[in-house]
């Protein structure tokens, strides 16, 4: 367990440069600045590793890199994404925090590969511990002459800095990042063109998640092969994974990909005494709810999940026992895209206002037989019809809600209260 | 408007930013003189960072209002900001915010009559393992208790 990212965590000063070079720390980096591994090679690693996007999409993240116009005169940039909002996710904070520099060396190590010497990473502007943690590690690094201009007369430039958000989900979503790097409201762009052609300020830019940055060292130092072996077929490699709601131990894990959900749930204490599992959304809010049965048949991969019938998206998986109102966990999840929709597109605007007052209803005990229908239908409208993605993932959890624990809300909106005791 | 201390951190923002680029510290511009001035924005806050940043007022304005951080209203000394999400509600958050409400005798939104805190449900903040928690200035509060809550508020003053 913990064996990339968060390797450093159970060390004394986690996040110095002496712990991080004590574990081959910046080895890469420095095989790259005495010209030993090419651009091409380390694509070729990539690939072989098979890591994929841990932001959600799970994009792979060789193949990403390699469509960035490296040859393109001009300024490039390479930016992070550390935004971490979703519900449920907050491994991005501890690699921040315990690893700070894996992303910095990461980010450098992208910024080689596609020619970019200029590198942001942007953090939610409320991580304020992880965001000094990080200066201070990006202090450590100019200082050894690992990063800046013609670094140790390599020829090689790359400067980094962070960035602070302020408050917006909506911001996590790539084109409203960038949006907000340029100083505007965070409302996601139309695609194409894609960053990769037109990005932050006009330029080509790569962005990537903090845990895909910080999985890139080790990486290149161990092999992509020894990365890909870590995990199974489609998923390579270890994945942090969250573990909240309703266990004895909620914490962050970082196990190889296919590991059974049960493992997994062991390693978080189980649930509490006396209690039994009901359901399990694997991938954070945004991912649709797996019924306890099938959750104790999964590996935790992105086949697998998505077998069940859900996602493995940012590795935030929400443990739900016997004791959770269904209709109260859904109607918390809607009210929270209702929120924090940018308004941008009529069907998720209209749509999540929508959702969450009809969910609201059934709360208040105004539900009526038709809701349901009408839930589904307004969800339903969404799926497919934004500019972003924010509109789905407001869709999804509700068909999945009502598909599984249909006769919870039946139940609360005949009854006008909750089906499970001591809720509601 | 803005202090001279306050220049010299937006300042050292704008410096990250390319030639020409400047707007993008707009928002840490807004978030330090926030701070400077107890907590909120005024229109006035606003046009001197406009002015400062060379940078349309409206375009400020709306980056004042589209981010969940900006206060553009008064607010208590200390503002109490509650995650209630969904992994922080699995573990009782929605107990506690009530218990913070009664012992303060103050609604979320509001600021207690003293003016001294104010306390606001907000979305997941990113420390979901260590729910139910809150943010209170840079730091966060995690694992809390109704005696965990007790102990904060008496070390605000
Ligand atoms: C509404 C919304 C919120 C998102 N939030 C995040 C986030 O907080 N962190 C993140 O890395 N990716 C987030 N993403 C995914 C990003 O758009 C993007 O796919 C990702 O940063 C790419 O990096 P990766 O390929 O390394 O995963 C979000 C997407 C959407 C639609
Ligand atoms: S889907 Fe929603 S959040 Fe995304 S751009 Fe459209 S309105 Fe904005
Ligand atoms: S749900 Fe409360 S911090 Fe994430």
């Amino acid at each position: 367990m913990n064996n990339v990212c968060l390797k450093s965590i159970d060390k004394d000063n986690p996040s110095s440069l002496a712990t991080y070079e004590t574990m081959g720390g910046y080895k890469v980096w420095h095989k790259i600045l005495h010209g030993e591994l090419s651009p091409e090679k380390i694509l070729e690693e990539l690939k072989i590793s098979g890591l994929r996007g841990r932001g959600g999409a799970g994009f792979p993240t060789g193949l990403k890199w390699s469509f960035m116009p490296r040859n393109q005169e001009g300024q490039k940039y390479v930016v992070c994404n550390s935004d971490e909002g979703e519900p449920g996710t907050c491994h991005d904070r501890d690699i921040l925090r315990f690893n700070p520099h894996s992303v910095i060396e990461g980010m450098a190590i992208a910024g080689y590969v596609m020619n970019a010497t200029v590198g942001y990473n942007y953090i939610r502007g409320e991580f304020m511990e992880p965001y000094y943690r990080f200066e201070e590690a990006l202090k450590e690094a100019y200082d050894a002459g690992l990063l800046g201009t013609n670094i140790k007369g390599s020829k090689v430039c790359f400067d980094l800095y962070s960035h602070l958000g302020a408050g917006a989900y909506i911001c996590g979503e790539e084109t409203a990042l960038l949006e907000s790097l340029e100083g505007k409201k965070g409302l996601p762009r139309f695609k194409p063109p894609y960053p990769a052609n037109v990005g932050l300020y006009g330029k080509p830019t790569t962005i990537n998640n903090t845990e895909s940055f910080a999985s890139v060292p080790e990486i290149l130092s161990r092999g992509g092969q020894w990365f890909a072996d870590l995990g199974v077929v489609n998923s390579g490699g270890t994945k942090c994974f969250s573990v909240t709601g309703n266990v004895k131990n909620p914490a962050n894990f970082e196990i190889p990909m296919g590991t059974p959900f049960s493992d997994l749930l062991e390693l978080a204490g189980g649930l509490r005494e006396g209690r039994t599992l009901k359901g399990v959304i694997p991938g954070g809010s945004s991912t649709p709810v797996i019924p306890a049965a099938e959750a104790m048949k999964m590996t935790m991969d992105y086949d697998s999940i998505e077998k069940a019938g859900s996602m493995l998206g940012a590795g935030s998986v929400i443990v739900m026992d016997d004791t959770t109102c269904m209709v109260k966990a859904l109607t918390r999840l809607a009210h929270f895209y209702y929120d924090e929709s940018c308004g941008q597109c009529t069907p998720c605007r209209e749509g999540t206002g929508w959702m969450y007052r009809v969910l609201k209803r059934i709360m208040d005990g105004q539900g009526k037989s038709e809701d349901l229908k009408l839930l589904l239908s307004v969800q339903d409208k969404i799926i497919g019809n934004t500019i972003c993605a924010l509109g789905d993932a407001a869709a999804m959890p509700v068909e999945s809600f009502i598909t599984h624990f249909r006769e919870e809300f039946e139940y609360y909106i005949k009854h006008g209260k909750s089906m499970v005791e001591n809720d509601g | 408007m803005i202090s001279d201390q306050a220049k010299k951190e937006i300042d050292i923002w704008v410096a990250k930013y390319p030639e020409g680029r400047q707007s993008s510290a707009v928002m840490q511009a807004l978030t330090i003189v926030q701070k400077e001035n107890g907590g909120s924005l005024t229109n006035e806050l606003k046009q001197a960072v406009a002015d400062y940043l060379e940078m349309p007022t409206i375009s400020v304005q709306e980056v004042a209002t589209f981010y969940e951080n900006y206060n553009n209203k008064p607010v208590g000394k200390h503002v109490i900001r509650f995650c209630h999400n969904i992994s922080c509600m699995l573990n009782g958050s929605d107990e506690l915010i009530s218990y913070l409400e009664e012992k303060l005798d103050v609604k979320t939104g509001e600021i207690s009559k003293d003016g001294l805190v104010s306390v606001k449900r907000v979305e997941c903040l990113g420390a979901c393992v260590g729910g139910p928690m809150c943010q209170i200035g840079d730091q966060y509060y995690e694992n809390l208790t109704k005696k965990g809550i007790d102990e904060i508020l008496e070390g605000l003053t």
